[in-house]
C-alpha cells in the first residue's frame, strides 16, 4: 500500500517535471518568434519611415509652386532665375511623357514578341541558352552604356545614319535609347510570365484542335498578361526616372525652343529635356539661387505623379486581366 | 479499299486529314477490317535515347470502350497520347511504327496533327478547364475550327451529352473555375465532344474525383459510347471491368543491365476474359492483385 502511494507520488513529480520542461521550451520558442516578428516589423516600419520622410520633405519644399501656382508651373519653361514668373516644367513634362510613349510603343511589342519566340518557338539548344544568358546580362548593364549606344547610333548617326530620322539630340533619340535600355527587362519579365502558364492549359487547347498560334493567342497570352503588364510597368517607371543616358544623348537644361504643346509631333526631333534632368539641373543651381530648391522639389512631385499615374493604369489593367483569368 | 475511303469522305467536315488520300495508302486501307477504327502496329515511343514503349500493336474497333490497364510507369498513358499525336508536344519524344485511323497513317508526313486532334479528342487526368466562362470553354473547339454560327446549340448539345446541362444552364457565362472537380471534368468531356470527334481518349479521367463523380462519368461514358469510340487509361481495375468492352494489359519490362523500364503490351482481349480467364500469367497476377 505504502509503496503504491510512494509510486504514485514519484510518478506525479516526474510528470510535473516533464510538464514544466515542455512548458519552458514552448515559452522559449514563443520568445524567439516574437523576437523575429518584431525585427521584421521594424524592417517594414523603417522602410515606410524613410519613404514618408522623403515624400513629406519633398511636398513641404514644393508647396510654394504646387499649391499657389500649379498651372503656371506646369505651363512654364526653364528659366535662369528662380523668381521668374514663367518658371516651370512644361518642356520637361513634354519630354518625359513622350519618352514613356516611345518606350511603350517600341519596347513592349518588340520585347513581348521576343519573349514569346524564346519561350514558345525557339528550339532548346545551346544557342537559345546563350541568347537567354545574354539578355539577362543586358538587363544588368549600367544605363550610361545604353546612353553611349544612343549617342553613337541615334545622335551621331554612326553606321546607319539614323540621325537623319531622329534629328540628333532629340526627344525621339532619348525615347529610343530608353526603349533599348528597358527591352531586356521587358523580355525577361514576359518570359517568366509565359513560363508560368500551366502546361495543362496548353494541352487542353491543343487537344481540341487548336494550332500553335491559337494556343498562344487564346490561352498563353491572356494567362500571362498580368505578369507581362507588371514587367512593362517596372520598365516604364525605370525609363521615366533615368537620367544618365539622357545626358549622353544630349538633353539640355536651357536654351530650349519655344514651348511646344504636349502633343506637338514636330517637337519630337527638337532639342529636349526631361523631368529627372530638370530636377538635377535645378538642384545644382540652388547653390547660386536658393529658390531653385523649391522648384526642384515641385518638379519631383510632378515626376512622382507621372509615375503614379502610369503605375495605376498598369495595375488597373493587370487586375482586370487577373479577374478575367479567374 | 473503296469502303474506308468512302468513310473518310463521309466524315469530312470541311477539311480532310490529308489533302489527298492517294494510292500510297490503298494497300494499308485494304487490310483494315471494316470495324477496326484504329490500328497500332509496332509502335515504339522514345524519349531521347530512352525507349518508353516497345512494339505495341493494338486494334480498336468502332464504338467500343477499350481500357488500358497496368501498373504505374508501364507506358499506357504514353500509348494513349500517340493516338492524337499529343507526344509531338513533348520535346525529344519520338514515335516509330504506324497508327492507322480509317486506313490513314496518323504519322504520315502529310498528316496535320491539328486535324488529327479534331477527330480524336482527349480528356485529361486532372480537370483542366480554361479560365473562361462555361460557354466559352465548350465553344472553344468549334471556334478555333472556324465556326461562328450555331455555337449555342453546340454548347447545349455538348453539355447535355456530358450530363452537365441541367446543372449549369443558368450560369453559362460564369467562370468554369467555379465548378466542382466532377463538374469540371464533365465540362472537359463536353468541350471534347463539342468538336464532334470520332474517338475520345481519356487519360485516367476519374483519378482526381470522388466516387460519386466517378460513377456519373462512368454512366456518361456508357451513354456516349454509341456515338464515339473510347480509349480509357485507368488505374482502377474495377472501373475497367465495369465499363470496358475490351481490355489491354500493359506492364513494364525491366532491363536488368541498365535498370530501365520499357512498357510492353502483354495481352488484349474481351474484358471478361482478361479478368476471369487471362492467358498470360502476368495479367493474372495483376488482375488478382498479386502485383502492381
Amino acid at each position: 500500500m505504502i509503496s503504491r502511494i510512494l509510486d504514485s507520488k514519484t510518478k506525479n513529480t516526474i510528470s510535473r517535471a516533464v510538464e514544466k520542461r515542455s512548458l519552458a521550451q514552448d515559452r522559449r520558442s514563443a520568445y524567439k518568434s516574437t523576437f523575429f516578428r518584431v525585427i521584421l516589423q521594424a524592417a517594414l516600419l523603417l522602410t515606410m519611415l524613410i519613404l514618408l520622410v522623403l515624400l513629406v520633405s519633398v511636398f513641404l519644399n514644393g508647396t510654394d509652386h504646387i499649391l499657389s501656382r500649379l498651372g503656371d508651373f506646369l505651363n512654364g519653361t526653364m528659366r535662369s532665375r528662380s523668381v521668374d514668373e514663367k518658371l516651370g516644367v512644361h518642356q520637361a513634362l513634354y519630354g518625359s511623357l513622350w519618352i514613356v510613349i516611345i518606350v511603350a510603343v517600341c519596347a513592349f511589342p518588340l520585347g513581348i514578341g521576343a519573349a514569346i519566340y524564346l519561350e514558345e518557338y525557339a528550339p532548346e539548344n545551346r544557342f537559345t541558352a546563350f541568347i537567354e544568358v545574354n539578355i539577362n546580362n543586358l538587363a544588368g548593364v549600367p544605363s550610361v552604356v545604353y546612353g553611349l549606344l544612343g549617342l553613337a547610333l541615334l545622335v551621331n548617326g554612326q553606321i546607319f545614319g539614323l540621325d537623319r530620322i531622329t534629328g540628333g539630340r532629340s526627344t525621339l533619340s532619348a525615347g529610343l535609347t530608353l526603349a533599348v535600355l528597358v527591352l531586356p527587362i521587358v523580355v525577361i519579365t514576359a518570359s517568366e510570365a509565359i513560363k508560368a502558364v500551366p502546361n495543362s492549359l496548353r494541352e487542353a487547347a491543343y487537344g481540341v484542335g487548336a494550332t500553335k498560334w491559337e494556343v498562344i493567342r487564346t490561352q498563353v497570352l491572356p494567362y500571362a498578361a498580368p505578369g507581362v503588364l507588371t514587367g512593362t510597368l517596372l520598365s516604364v517607371s525605370r525609363a521615366v526616372g533615368e537620367t544618365a543616358p539622357l545626358i549622353l544623348v544630349g538633353a539640355v537644361s536651357g536654351r530650349l525652343g519655344p514651348n511646344p504643346g504636349l502633343f506637338e509631333m514636330s517637337a519630337l526631333t527638337d532639342k529636349f529635356t526631361a523631368l529627372p534632368l530638370v530636377i538635377t539641373s535645378w538642384t545644382q543651381q540652388s547653390g547660386r539661387d536658393v529658390g531653385f530648391t523649391a522648384a526642384a522639389a515641385a518638379a519631383i512631385v510632378v515626376l512622382l505623379v507621372v509615375v503614379l499615374v502610369v503605375n495605376s493604369v498598369a495595375i488597373g489593367l493587370r487586375n482586370r486581366f487577373e479577374k478575367k483569368r479567374g | 479499299m473503296a469502303d474506308s475511303t468512302e468513310l473518310i469522305i463521309e466524315r469530312e467536315r470541311g477539311s480532310t486529314i490529308v489533302s489527298d488520300i492517294s494510292s500510297s495508302h490503298d494497300e494499308a486501307a485494304f487490310e483494315v477490317a471494316e470495324d477496326v477504327l484504329l490500328r497500332a502496329e509496332k509502335v515504339n515511343v522514345y524519349y531521347g535515347d530512352f525507349r518508353a514503349v516497345k512494339d505495341v500493336s493494338l486494334d480498336v474497333r468502332q464504338h467500343e470502350i477499350l481500357a488500358l490497364i497496368g501498373p504505374s510507369g508501364c507506358g499506357k498513358s504514353t500509348v494513349l497520347r500517340c493516338y492524337n499525336r499529343m507526344n509531338d508536344l513533348i520535346k525529344d519524344a519520338r514515335v516509330t511504327g504506324t497508327i492507322s485511323y480509317r486506313g490513314v497513317n496518323l504519322y504520315d508526313e502529310e498528316v496535320d496533327p491539328v486535324e488529327v486532334r479534331r477527330r480524336i479528342g482527349m480528356v485529361f487526368q486532372k480537370p483542366n478547364p480554361f479560365p473562361k466562362s462555361i460557354f466559352d470553354n465548350v465553344a472553344y473547339g468549334p471556334r478555333v475550327a472556324g465556326q461562328k454560327k450555331g455555337l449555342s446549340e453546340i454548347v447545349e448539345i455538348s453539355l447535355r451529352k456530358a450530363a452537365l446541362w441541367d446543372e449549369v444552364k443558368d450560369r453559362l457565362n460564369s467562370s468554369a473555375l467555379g465548378l466542382s472537380g466532377g463538374q469540371q471534368q464533365r465540362l472537359c468531356i463536353a468541350r471534347a465532344v463539342a468538336i464532334d470527334p470520332d474517338v475520345l481518349l481519356m487519360d485516367e479521367p476519374c483519378s482526381a474525383l470522388d466516387p460519386i463523380a466517378t460513377a456519373r462519368i462512368e454512366e456518361l461514358m456508357q451513354t456516349i459510347k454509341k456515338d464515339y469510340t473510347i480509349l480509357i487509361v485507368t488505374h482502377n481495375m474495377q472501373q475497367a471491368a465495369r465499363i470496358s468492352d475490351t481490355t489491354a494489359f500493359f506492364t513494364s519490362d525491366v532491363e536488368t543491365r541498365n535498370d530501365t523500364r520499357t512498357g510492353i503490351l502483354v495481352e488484349v482481349g474481351p474484358t471478361e476474359n482478361i479478368f476471369s480467364n487471362p492467358s498470360d500469367e502476368r495479367t493474372e497476377n495483376y488482375v488478382t492483385g498479386r502485383f502492381g
